[in-house]
Order: C-alpha cells, then structure tokens, then sequence
C-alpha cells in the first residue's frame, strides 16, 4: 500500500467508519449502503481514483448473513493505483443509489447486476436487463437459482426426455 | 407422362442443389470454420455457394454456426420465416444440433428446438470437411425430392 492509498484509506475510515482490509496486496474498503456514494465521490474528486473498472456483486448464500456482496474497482490513471470497494447488502432483494451519477460506466454493469442477482439501484437511467430476454424471471447467477440444465439423452431414457423437448410447429 | 415429371424433378431438383445460397448466421466460433470452409483452401463456391446472403430474402440455406443463447431464438425464428421457400437449414456443430457443451437455462439445447433442421453436423467444431459433407448430404436429400411434396 503505498502513501498515496493509505492516505486515502485512512480518511475515509475516519469519516465514513468504514472497515478495510488487505487482501493481497490491495485494500478493500467496507462500506455501508449509505455512505457508499458519498465515499466514492470523495476517491473520485479528491483523490483521482477517476475510472470504474468493475462493479459486479456476489452471493454468498447460505454460508454468510448479509448475503449480498457489492464489489467495485477504482483505479486511478494518475497514481497507477486500483482500490477495491465492498457493500454488504441485506436481504433478498435489497437496493442501493445508483453509481452512474458519478460513473457514466457503471450504467451497464449495474445492469448485469440487476439481471444476474436482483439488486436494484435507484434512479438508474435505464433499468432493463442486459444478457438474459427482457422478460425473464428470476436472477441466475443467485446461488437458490437451479442449474437449468437439460437431462443427457442416453439410449435408455430416450423416449422420456423426447417427450419434454420442444418442437416448432414449422 | 411419369417421364415428363421425372425428368422435370431430377431438372429442378438439380438447379436447387448446384446454385444453394447460404445465409450468413455465424454466431460464434463454429463460424470460423464456416469461413474457412468459404475460403479458398476448402472452397464452398465450387458448390454454387459462391456468396453468402446476409439477407434472409435471397437465400435458401440457413448454416446455424454457433451456440444459439434464448435472447437470440426469437431472432432467428424471424429470420427463418423471412426466408422464401424452398428452404433448409444445417445445425452446424454441437451447440446446434444439441446444445453441445452448454447444459444450462441460457442456451437452446439444440436448434431444431425452433425450427426444423435437415442436416446436423457433429464436431465441436467441425472441420470444413466435416461441412462440406454434410453440404453433400442435404444435396443428396433435395436429389430425392418429389413433385408432390415440393413447398
């Protein structure tokens, strides 16, 4: 950790009592929903962190209680330095401010969040989903959700997955 | 009597399998093999397939190279009844035939899910040959064809 990050980590453990850790060799800061857009914007304007490279959430469930892990990357061009961000969500649908007011990118990665796990962002230009249709139900990448897999076609059950396979009717 | 339709299936029939145009549908990595099969170590315009149609309208082949996701069934259904009769479709590679390796509730396990296939290419993914081949087989299909059941 060089001056640069540990001054940046260290007032933004003081004003926001926030946690961090160091996970090989990169801070990690934890955040709280509401002190999560006012911290960035303050890595952002004072402290150069200026490009998001990722925002991606993670599912924890059943091992961890909050299940929800948001996670971002800030990396700051002038400094060549990367900081992690966490916020522990709770609940099963939970929702936090969106960070496209301060990052026109996380646009389309809150997108595949919303898609993939079913955290909402408030105030998100364009909430639709991005990889699955736009009508389907339910969150994959959420640990409950089922593997969705058709059953192998052996000889010996032919006729019974033949049975649930879908046709076109020409 | 039964010369004159004989002679006009094997004339039209002919004409249908030596000028086939294939609509480009390379989705992922099987359409590699879909182009190197075009170009010119493998070539597929000694077959009459000298261009590939990006449009639905003026083509009568439709090569699914690739894994075909649920967000793009819909598309391609479209794009199959824009299609003019007479028309047939290649499931080229495994994730067409049969969803290949992809076992999950993103990908259409197998192409003949939406629409009907005539030829399904084994290979994940094929080589050219293996396309020329089944190039052949469906001209050997349309070969058969009769009058009474001609679209």
């Amino acid at each position: 950790m060089n001056k640069h990050q540990s001054r940046a980590v260290e007032k933004i453990q003081k004003d926001f009592s926030a946690g961090a850790e160091e996970i090989k060799d990169e801070i990690t800061l934890f955040l709280s929903p509401d002190t999560f857009i006012p911290a960035i914007k303050l890595l952002r304007d004072q402290y150069g962190f200026d490009m998001l490279i990722l925002e991606t959430a993670v599912d924890y469930w059943p091992q961890l209680e909050p299940r929800f892990h948001l996670v971002c990357r800030l990396w700051s061009m002038a400094e060549n330095d990367i900081l992690g961000v966490r916020v522990p969500l709770k609940g099963n649908f939970p929702s936090l401010p969106t960070l496209t007011v301060l990052y026109p990118a996380a646009s389309w990665f809150e997108r595949e969040v919303w898609d993939m796990f079913g955290i909402k962002f408030e105030g998100h230009p364009d909430p639709r989903r991005l990889i699955m249709p736009y009508d389907w139900e339910g969150h994959p990448l959420r640990k409950d959700y089922p593997l969705g897999y058709e059953e192998p076609q052996f000889t010996f059950n032919f006729e019974k997955v033949a049975a649930h396979k879908p046709h076109p009717k020409e | 009597m039964g010369i004159v339709t004989t002679k006009l299936e094997d004339l039209v029939n002919w004409s249908r399998t030596r000028s086939m145009w294939p609509m480009l549908f390379g989705l992922a990595c099987c359409a590699i093999e879909m182009m190197s099969a075009q170009a010119s170590s493998y070539d597929l315009s000694r077959f009459g397939m000298e261009l590939m149609r990006a449009s639905p309208r003026q083509s009568d082949l439709m090569i699914v190279a690739g894994r075909v996701s649920r967000k793009m069934a819909p598309v391609l259904r479209q794009l199959y009844d824009q299609m003019p009769d007479p028309k047939w479709v290649i499931a080229m590679g495994d994730c067409a035939s049969c969803g290949g390796v992809f076992n999950n509730y993103a990908i259409l396990q197998g192409v003949d899910e939406i629409v009907p296939v005539d030829v399904y290419v084994a290979g994940c993914p094929p080589r050219p040959e293996g396309l020329i081949h089944a190039i052949i087989s469906l001209q050997e299909k349309v070969k058969g064809e009769k009058l009474n059941r001609w679209s």
